[in-house]
């Protein structure tokens, strides 16, 4: 099996997230280095690059390149951000990071800050996780105390202040503009690109986000080097990546492993199906993206051109995994009324239509649904993906969508028979409350 | 008016940001009012608005924006369940009508003694635990099976 | 320059252009709602998308930068089914109450909806109802309608300075409103209304009073302070019933003041004079024109012929128009005097004689915005000039720097880099002291008239705004109202004049009304040794002429000058207006032509002459003043009144297409300065309340209603409070040498150690006499 724990590494539950810990297993060699070094910002930059390591945020964009945006010499401050915001329904894997591993997101941005420039650092953690807020706020003292952030790092001219930031709940902060603006003390609303956050982002100066993991990612590729990490996984897909695993397995939770790992393997690491049950689906990349049909799934491997080819996205690398006792039309429901819930309201096409397909799901699980509403949730859907400021437009709509394309006899079964094809009994057993052998 | 402990706390906070921005630790100074009074009056928001130098409206779009600012009084105990589907593929509903059926009230309600109060919660960003709830914003309870939610309300009612 | 190409249109746009503004270059009309020329983009509506070449997906024009050779399509398929997708989510929650809704008929929503709209919903779901909020007496909120474009909140925080509305809330239950329990109070909140693309905010005043196809739309200028800011009036069957602004990016860009949006109101108040009268005994009879006029020609001629033609004065208001303010010169000399003065509030006239020209702004408006520094001495701004100050904000965010020399420090909600904040007796110190500084900064000499009033150490803040001004490209001073009315107006601007020598800056006054300049062309003020307006207001003339003056509250005395005219045998009042006051001291009332229902001219403090027609019939028996000036010139005999029109009567005053016009000069050259006399005691500071500064406002309900039009209290900060022994919210007598007023005490420690704040042109205030005064305050 691909499990390999290199950002997950040598951690024992709860016990070892203390600098000390860290500085056992290695952790901050690579800072240290560099420091001693004085080690180009340019070289650091294109070590990244070799690794191929890829936004874990969702959208999967090359690390390195989006590093190389950053103006070199720009009068004033730059900043950088981590984007530990973790909402999307199925993501949870930065709080463990963040829970048995804060230094290696905090040497992963202080290495990030010395090749980019940035003087200041926010690290913006979701709300409702607020005691791995608290961590941080520790780890960040000890890293502080240790000289690895703050003024003249290690004796060095390099200089680099490291904050926390708690949202309080409201999942579009994750996006990374709307993240800048709550860093402001805004509403979370997103901002309209161009100008993207590498010339106008916090304070309106140049700013980088990344995600919790791609910073976790970022001492490995800087101690073993580029090359091996790019090769723990496969070409173009660089490393190893966390997937947190929800829904029907019997194991749920997070597994570190080789980019390009068969699904098969990874459904097998999570304990196989509760109850034997059959495979029914999969949202492989977080809730907004298209959802995938059990076989099409089982042959997939779990890398972003994989997924990818199979009409979804590797995302976040949250896998939803649901069985045969599922009701797709209720499901969809769920999320569309998530969607609604948390558009932000800027934008007309999401505050309006977000709302219109999750009354219309919600008429068709409730048995009110009328034999043109499939094509309705289409057009609507057509309508407001593009259309938008932010991409959660695209995320609301890309369930529906796919739910529709794979899952469509379901849904017209329910409009006919204004009932689930699922029994409601069935459905009842197959997700009652359920805690694994893990916990 | 907020207590000297909570400003000292806000000026902690304030210190993250540029001096010429105050206004970035508008989340924690609500969130620390709140904490302090339970929940957020218009009062109290408004003091905020002014201890940070910033107008009294922009301080509501932020305090009515984030969910976990409270606007109107709750409960003693705030319970928060997370119902989203990774949840509720792991009985986080069940959880939540095992909750409703106990405390005999519905999201959105506090119990006629003042000490609990249930909302129904977006994704927490803890999939893995479900069924996840929080109390009072800030405590996280993973796992909850139909025991450990018994053992949670007696040991609160306490 | 870039190269661009819509529609098939090829065009050059600069760089930085956006596919909106390329757009509006070129006349190419792309729908919006969100996108205003004058606020940040927000690209929340995305009514504007439309195809770009190359791009996967339609893109918002309003948002979207010019690429060089970039093509862009507003029109074809794939741009118009964008736009016709978002015309339906703006719908859905749309109520379709077009026919009972305000902005029908000039609703931007309902006018594209015509083009980009289905005709039926496919939105069959229940919609959104939003409560409404109180926003206070000018704005009506229907906010269902409301589709978030976010123009409203913009405005409140990028052009009236304070963010005094948000959209709170999240999604789709986002709403627009104000703080809890507040209101919108912006001098300039009426534009929130224009702004607004559908009808969620109207006009209160306005509301339900008629459907815009039945109004006539017709071109004025603002008669209530000196920008001349452009009118749209609105008329229904010769009643006024809206004011919107006429865009003049020259001038009032395309915004209004509230005050030049809402004052109509007073048009059509029940007070208007709309007979002539005329006093008997202790009666007043209504008579026909022809008598009223023989009477006041035959008493006039009387009263001259009795008691010397230096016995005869006239006050006119300096927001009557240029016509009438030279019609009302010219029949005063003609009958032998040379008693003439608009300048009512001033109180210090040593300037007359050694002025070169009529003072002014010192320059156009529109280069305020390219300013980098600015003094500003003596002046209430953000109040006294709510556009102006809209100019001096966004030139501020340019880099402009500001400073203020003021008793008060009230917020301009805009940055004021260095203040010094002297009591009034002080202000020439004050500004001696900058001088000093300049001069010593740049080695300069300073005139040897001034060298007696020069400190002889200068304070670290007057060496700041000495620095500001000696930091600048571009550098401006101006004097405000509060120094134009000060005892030592003259000294003032004769000090401003060296500091402007010195520093190479241009200087100028602001002027209170809408004729402060005109009124000089128009030779209104004594020229041979006649009484100015004090003059004639502290010792009683046998007889006056009033041209739209109600004395206690026009007037820089208060009751002092209602009773100075009281004393006389004979007044003849030319007033829009009846009023108790005009009833007890005059023997006449002639009703005359507010702005509206005469031709006329104003000069703004840029030196803009700017003519207008009447927009709506005379009320009742009312006559333009000019007309009426004409007509007792005629019965009096007087040589050169046989005028046919208006513009006759202009024409001997100035050109109007001069811009600026001749004769404007803030030079004195020869004022001879009295040294500086300490003055022990409370001084008063006294503004003219934005609502209060003439008969018209003082009569527009709505605006009565607002926050600034509070009565006034007795302002002092807490430490001047306590030294006085006095607590907030005591009632007080305050007293002057001239008089005494009974008010309510308040804190505000933003006015000067040792002054009382108390306004002027106010019922509650006109008792207790000139504005600046040693005033004492006893708890009643
Ligand atoms: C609606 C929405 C929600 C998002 N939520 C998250 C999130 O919770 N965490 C995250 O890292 N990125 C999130 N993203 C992606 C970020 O905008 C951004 O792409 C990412 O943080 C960049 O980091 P990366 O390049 O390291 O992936 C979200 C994007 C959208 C449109
Ligand atoms: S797409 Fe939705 S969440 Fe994104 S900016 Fe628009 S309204 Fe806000
Ligand atoms: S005008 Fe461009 S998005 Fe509104």
């Amino acid at each position: 099996m691909s499990e390999r724990n290199l950002i997950l590494a040598g951690l024992d539950g709860d016990r070892t997230w203390r600098l000390k810990d860290y500085m056992a297993r290695g952790g901050y060699a690579a800072l240290k280095k560099i420091i001693a070094e004085s080690t180009p910002p340019a070289d650091i930059i294109a070590e990244v690059k070799a690794s191929v390591l890829r936004g874990r945020g969702g959208a999967g964009f090359p690390t390195g390149l989006k590093w190389s945006f950053m103006p070199r010499s720009f009068p004033g401050a730059k900043y950088l951000a981590c984007n530990s915001d973790e909402g999307e329904p199925g993501t949870f894997k930065d709080r463990d990071i963040l829970r048995y591993n804060p230094h290696s997101v905090i040497e992963g941005m202080a290495i990030a800050a010395y090749a980019m420039g940035c003087e200041r650092g926010y690290n913006y953690i979701h709300g409702e996780v607020f005691e791995i807020y608290e961590r941080f706020e520790e780890a960040l003292a000890e890293a502080r105390e240790a000289g690895f952030i703050g003024q003249k790092i290690l004796g060095s001219d390099f200089s680099f202040e490291l904050f926390a930031h708690h949202g309080y709940g409201a999942y579009i902060c994750g996006e990374e503009t709307a993240l800048l603006e709550s860093i402001e003390g805004k509403k979370g609303q997103p901002r309209f690109k161009p100008p993207f956050p590498a010339s106008y982002g916090l304070y309106g100066k140049p700013t980088t986000i990344n995600n919790t993991e791609t910073f976790a990612s970022v001492p490995f590729i800087m101690r073993d080097g580029g090359e091996t990490f790019l090769n723990y996984g496969k070409p173009n897909n660089g490393g190893t990546k966390l997937f947190s695993i929800s829904g029907h397995v019997n194991r749920p939770g997070n597994y570190e492993i080789e980019l390009g790992t068969p699904f098969s393997e990874l459904l097998e690491m999570a304990g196989g199906m509760r109850g034997g049950r059959k495979l029914k689906g999969v949202i492989p990349g977080g809730s907004s993206s298209p959802v995938v049909p059990a076989d099409i799934m089982m042959d997939c491997t779990m890398d972003y051109d994989s997924i990818s080819k199979a009409g979804s996205m590797l995302g976040s690398g949250a896998v939803i995994v649901m069985d045969e006792t599922t009701c797709m039309v209720r499901a969809l429901e769920r999320l569309s009324y998530f969607y609604f819930e948390e558009s932000c309201g800027q934008c007309t096409p999401c505050r309006e239509g977000t709302g219109w397909l999750y009354r219309v799901v919600h008429r068709i699980e409730h048995g009110q649904g009328r034999p043109d509403d499939l094509d309705l949730l289409n057009s609507v859907t057509g309508n407001i993906m593009g259309r938008t400021i932010c991409a959660l437009g695209d995320a609301a709509s890309m369930p529906v969508q796919s739910f529709i394309k794979h899952f469509g006899d379901e849904f017209a079964y329910h409009i006919e028979h204004k009932t689930c094809l699922v029994p409601e009994d069935v459905q009842r057993e197959g997700s009652k409350i359920y805690v694994g052998p893990s916990c | 008016m907020l207590s000297q402990e909570s400003l000292k706390l806000i000026d902690v906070e304030v210190a993250k940001y540029p001096p010429d921005q105050k206004q970035s630790a508008v989340m924690a100074a609500l969130r620390i009012a709140q904490q302090e009074k339970g929940w957020l009056a218009r009062e109290t928001i408004d003091e905020v608005a002014q201890y940070l130098e910033m107008p009294a409206i922009a301080a509501f779009e932020v305090a009515s924006f984030y969910n976990m600012y409270d606007l109107e009084p709750v409960g003693k105990h705030k319970i928060t369940v997370c119902t989203n589907l990774p949840c509720a593929l792991s009985g986080g509903v069940q959880a939540a009508e095992y909750l409703k059926q106990k405390l005999g009230i519905d999201f959105n309600e506090t119990t006629p003694d003042g000490n609990f109060t249930l909302k129904e919660g977006e994704c927490m960003g803890a999939c893995g635990d479900a069924p996840v709830l929080l109390h009072n914003n800030h405590r996280m309870c993973s796992w909850m099976t139909t025991e450990k939610i018994d053992q949670m309300l007696a040991d609160l009612a306490k | 320059m870039l190269e661009i190409e819509i529609d098939g249109k090829q065009l050059q746009v600069a760089d930085g252009s956006t596919v909106m503004d390329a757009a509006n270059q070129v006349g190419v009309y792309i729908p919006h709602f969100c996108y205003h020329k004058k606020l940040s983009i927000a690209a929340n509506c995305r009514m504007c998308l439309v195809q770009v070449e190359k791009a996967p997906k339609p893109l918002p024009a309003c948002a979207t930068p010019v690429t060089n050779g970039m093509k862009v399509w507003t029109n074809s398929e794939a741009a118009v089914k964008a736009q016709k997708g978002v015309m339906e989510f703006l719908l859905i929650n749309h109520p379709l109450d077009c026919p009972i809704c305000d902005q029908g008929g000039e609703c931007q929503l309902q006018d594209l909806a015509v083009g980009y709209g289905e005709s039926k919903s496919r939105y069959q779901e229940e919609k959104r109802v939003v409560f409404n909020k109180n926003l206070g007496p000018l704005v009506s909120t229907d906010m269902t309608r409301c589709i978030h474009c976010t123009r409203c909140v913009r405005f409140t925080q990028e052009i009236a300075g304070l963010m005094e509305l948000g959209q709170a809330f999240r999604g789709e239950h986002s709403e627009i409103m104000p703080f809890v329990e507040k209101t919108v109070d912006s001098e300039l909140s009426g534009n929130i209304i224009d702004l607004c693309p559908v009808g969620a905010l109207t006009s209160k005043p306005f509301r339900f009073a008629a459907r815009t196809w039945e109004l006539a739309r017709r071109k004025s200028v603002s008669p209530h302070d000196s920008l001349g800011s452009n009118l749209i009036v609105q008329v229904k069957h010769d009643v006024v019933k809206r004011v919107l602004p006429l865009e003049n990016e020259a001038i009032n860009e395309c915004w209004l003041s509230d005050r030049d949006r809402f004052s109509y109101e007073g048009l059509n108040s029940a007070s208007r004079l709309t007979k002539p009268m005329i006093r008997q005994g202790d009666t007043w009879q209504e008579a026909d024109w022809q008598s009223a006029l023989e009477f006041a020609a035959s008493r006039l001629k009387a009263v001259v012929a009795a008691a010397g033609p230096e016995q005869f004065g006239a006050l006119a208001a300096p927001s009557a128009t240029v016509e009438e303010l030279y019609l009302a010169q010219k029949l005063v000399r003609a009958l032998g005097s040379d008693n003439i003065d608009f300048r009512l509030r001033q109180t210090d006239f040593s300037a007359d004689g050694v002025a070169k020209g009529a003072p002014w702004l010192g320059l156009p408006v529109a280069e305020v915005g390219e300013l980098d520094r600015l003094l500003v001495v003596g002046s209430f701004l953000r109040k006294d000039h709510p556009l102006l100050s809209q100019r001096v904000r966004q030139a501020a965010k340019r880099g402009l720097k500001i400073a203020s020399i003021h008793p008060t420090a009230d917020d301009w909600l805009l940055p004021v880099a260095a203040r010094i904040q002297p009591k009034p007796a002080e202000m020439v110190a004050a500004l001696a002291a900058v001088l000093k500084a300049v001069a010593d900064a740049g080695g300069k000499a300073v005139d040897g008239s001034l060298q007696s009033l020069l400190p002889a150490v200068v304070s670290a803040e007057a060496k700041a705004v000495a620095e500001l001004l000696g930091s600048g490209q571009s550098v401006a001073i101006w004097l405000g109202n509060f120094a134009a009315q000060h005892p030592q107006a003259a000294t003032l601007q004769r000090i401003a004049q060296e500091i402007a020598a010195i520093t190479g800056a241009r200087f100028g006054v602001i002027g209170e009304a809408a004729n402060s300049v005109g009124g000089h062309l128009a030779g209104a003020l004594p020229r041979r040794g006649g009484k100015h307006a004090a003059a004639m207001l502290t010792q009683s003339l046998k007889s006056y002429l009033l041209l739209n003056v109600e004395p206690s509250l026009d007037c820089a005395g208060g009751a002092a000058a209602r009773d100075a005219i009281a004393g006389a045998d004979f007044v003849v009042s030319l007033s829009a207006f009846d009023s108790p006051e005009l009833r007890a001291v005059s023997h006449v009332l002639l009703p005359v032509s507010p702005f509206t229902e005469t031709s006329g001219t104003f000069v703004s403090a840029e030196g803009r002459a700017q003519s207008f027609v009447a927009v709506a019939k005379p009320q009742g028996d009312t006559r333009p003043a000019w007309k009426v000036l004409r007509v007792l010139g005629n019965l009096l005999s007087l040589d050169g009144f046989e005028y046919t029109d208006s513009e006759a009567v202009r024409a001997e005053v100035l050109d109007v297409a001069a811009f600026p016009v001749a004769g404007l000069d803030n030079t004195l050259d020869g004022l001879s300065i009295a040294s500086i006399a300490a003055v022990d005691g409370l001084e008063r500071v006294a503004e003219v309340p934005i609502y209060a500064t003439d008969a018209i406002v003082r009569r527009a309900p709505a605006l009565q209603r607002t926050r600034d039009a509070a009565a006034p209290l007795a302002y002092l900060s807490a430490a001047t409070l306590s030294a006085q022994g006095l607590n907030a919210g005591d009632t007080v007598q305050a007293k002057s040498g001239q008089g005494s007023a009974q008010l309510n005490v308040a804190i505000d420690d933003t006015l000067a150690e040792g002054c009382v704040r108390i306004a002027t042109a106010h019922e509650s205030t006109a008792g207790l006499g000139a504005p600046f005064a040693v005033v004492t305050l006893e708890r009643v």
